[in-house]
């Protein structure tokens, strides 16, 4: 069984059809990326598995369970945890206080200690800037910071939303290798991108979504070969 | 040079900052002619300071309440004057009770704590509730409908009160332990006047520390910047919400009592002027901004206590204490134009921007 499973999803904006009959499942240690233009509906995909944006049709399922009734923050302490696009990090709070605030569902304060060690190992410049204003954050320890305050609450699948957008090429290559190196600890990814290249280069499986609809879905070595998603997705 | 400060600068803000020069003049010119004229002794000085402090401490603590319900909804909710009213009318009638059985005599301590935790209880409830069945159902419509419901339940409220208990005036009866004064440093204060401030201040190092210190603190911070990330952090928005109406409520009930105290008098329309009053401190403070709030209130209390002596005696007005509220609101529009961020505001345009 899938851990997470999309199933004939539709999703709307007011009277905009978002979403158009999207299916994705995401196995158990999986890297599975999402790939598509702007607007393609990558961001409502995943505002519809962290329920901030309810299917107007079709279930997502975790584990089999149907997450239809949790709100947002209910679903975060089932497991799933997205970084946000642009990060959104809390601008005015410190490091540190982002960092607390990941762990907000988590009762257990020795574990919380245990994860933050765990996420200055993985980001040493976040252990550095702890004490920092997060808003005065450069763009790449903005990206760490997001993904940090999402870590810490140990998620079971996590979402991660264009991490590379924005960011210098040194930097973008840095995310890959966070996302691998999180990936070989056992966490589950569901990557959406638009650098299409990196993401089909670090995941296993790829879907690649137009204007609301999945068009393919394949092994990311085929996709990256695929003739269409080259010239649509990586400009060859 | 000439030509680009040209270019900047508009006939509008040439009138804008005579006014204000003049303004500005003006008040120096009183202020020496009254202390000139010597109409007043440095003991009377010390009186207005400290009923300023005294009145601006109770205007800090309505004034956190608006500040945090701007920061998490931003809207204004013109109903906490009377979320302020409600808790010390409601605490009259225990005061009274008590009074009448001789309990306010006899245990005058637990006596005034009974009618504190009654009142704080009453106006977190119907702030509590306030939100919950007035602002949640509108979190989604434009920003001027929440405004005028907020209108609505400010009238509802002083209405519903005036209805049950009617429209006159209420004494508060007088406590013993607070009556009177103590001499600190050789100087006469009301012991009452004392006990505002320190109570106000203790009330709002709680709070402070509170908003600053706990998880709950930090998850009410997040939802003023993010809701959405909030959400995604596990945070549960709507709980956060209802928090911050609850401390708000609970610092207004407070207050309320304190003013009840303070003037001996509670009726319904006592949280019209006050509400204005906090509303405009925390304005001046930079609004959204907790610290700014409570600087706000204080200094806006020290000047309308000080201001109309100080500034108008010497410009021969015959009742200058007439005119504190035009002070306060004068203020409120040279702030508004000069500094539109309030005084701590930076960190708010920061936020916009």
């Amino acid at each position: 069984m899938a851990m997470l499973e999309l199933k004939n999803v539709h999703a709307h904006y007011g009277k905009i059809h978002a979403l158009k009959n999207v299916s994705i499942k995401v196995n158990k240690g999986e890297i599975v990326t999402l790939i598509g233009g702007n607007g393609a509906g990558k961001s409502t995909t995943l505002k519809t598995i962290s329920g901030t944006l309810k299917p107007s049709s079709g279930q997502v399922f975790l584990n089999g369970e149907d997450l239809a009734k949790y709100p947002a923050h209910e679903i975060v302490k089932k497991g799933i945890v997205q970084v946000p696009e642009g990060r959104r990090i809390f601008g005015q709070l410190t490091v540190m206080e982002n960092l607390d605030l990941g762990a907000f569902t988590s009762k257990d304060k020795k574990k919380d200690a245990q994860t933050i060690e765990k996420i200055f190992e993985l980001f040493p410049r976040l252990a550095e800037r702890c004490r920092q204003v997060a808003g005065t954050l450069s763009g790449g320890e903005q990206q760490m910071l997001a993904m940090g305050r999402a870590l810490m609450t140990n998620p079971k699948i996590l979402l991660l939303d264009e991490p590379s957008m924005g960011l210098a090429p040194v930097l973008v290559d840095n995310v890959f290798k966070t996302i691998k190196i999180l990936h070989a600890e056992g966490t589950t990814i569901l990557l959406v991108e638009q650098n299409a290249r990196m993401a089909l280069k670090t995941a296993s499986r790829g879907y690649v979504i137009q204007t609301g609809k999945v068009i393919f879905e394949d092994d990311a070595k085929k996709l990256l070969e695929n003739e269409m998603v080259k010239k649509a997705y990586m400009g060859d | 040079m000439f030509q680009k400060w040209k270019d900047r600068v508009t006939v509008t803000d040439i009138v804008m900052w005579m006014i204000g020069g003049t303004m500005l003049l003006l008040c120096l010119w009183g202020s020496v002619s009254t202390i000139r004229a010597g109409l007043y002794t440095s003991s009377h000085w010390i009186d207005f300071c400290i009923f300023g402090l005294a009145q601006g401490s109770i205007y800090a603590l309505i004034a956190t309440g608006y500040t945090m319900v701007y920061g998490v909804l931003k809207m204004i909710n013109f109903a906490h004057g009377e979320v302020f009213m409600s808790g010390p009318f409601t605490g009259y009638f225990v005061a009274m009770a008590f009074w009448r059985s001789d309990f306010l005599d006899t245990h005058p301590v637990l006596g005034i704590i009974v009618i504190f935790g009654v009142a704080m209880f009453v106006s977190t409830m119907i702030a509590y509730f306030l939100e919950k069945i007035a602002y949640r159902p509108l979190r989604s419509a434009p920003r001027l409908i929440p405004l005028i419901t907020a209108i609505g339940a400010s009238f509802f409220l002083q209405y519903l009160f005036r209805g049950l208990y009617g429209s006159g005036i209420n004494a508060y009866p007088d406590i013993e332990i607070l009556e009177g004064f103590w001499m600190i440093f050789g100087i006469r204060v009301l012991k009452i006047q004392v006990i505002v401030i320190i109570a106000a201040v203790l009330l709002m190092l709680v709070l402070y520390n509170f908003i600053m210190l706990t998880k709950v603190g930090k998850a009410i911070r997040a939802v003023s910047e993010d809701k959405e990330a909030a959400a995604l952090m596990g945070i549960n928005v709507d709980a956060m919400i209802s928090t911050t109406f609850v401390i708000g409520g609970m610092a207004a009930g407070a207050a309320g009592v304190l003013y009840a105290l303070m003037f001996k008098q509670v009726h319904f329309f006592m949280g019209f002027i006050p509400g204005i009053k906090a509303f405009t401190a925390a304005v001046l403070g930079g609004i959204g901004n907790i610290p700014g709030a409570m600087l706000g209130g204080v200094f806006l209390g020290l000047i309308e206590s000080v201001a109309p002596a100080l500034f108008l005696d010497g410009l021969g007005i015959i009742a200058p204490y007439q005119l504190k509220d035009a002070i306060a609101f004068s203020m409120l529009v040279m702030v508004l134009i000069f500094r539109p961020t309030g005084i701590l505001g930076e960190r708010l345009s920061a936020k916009k921007a």
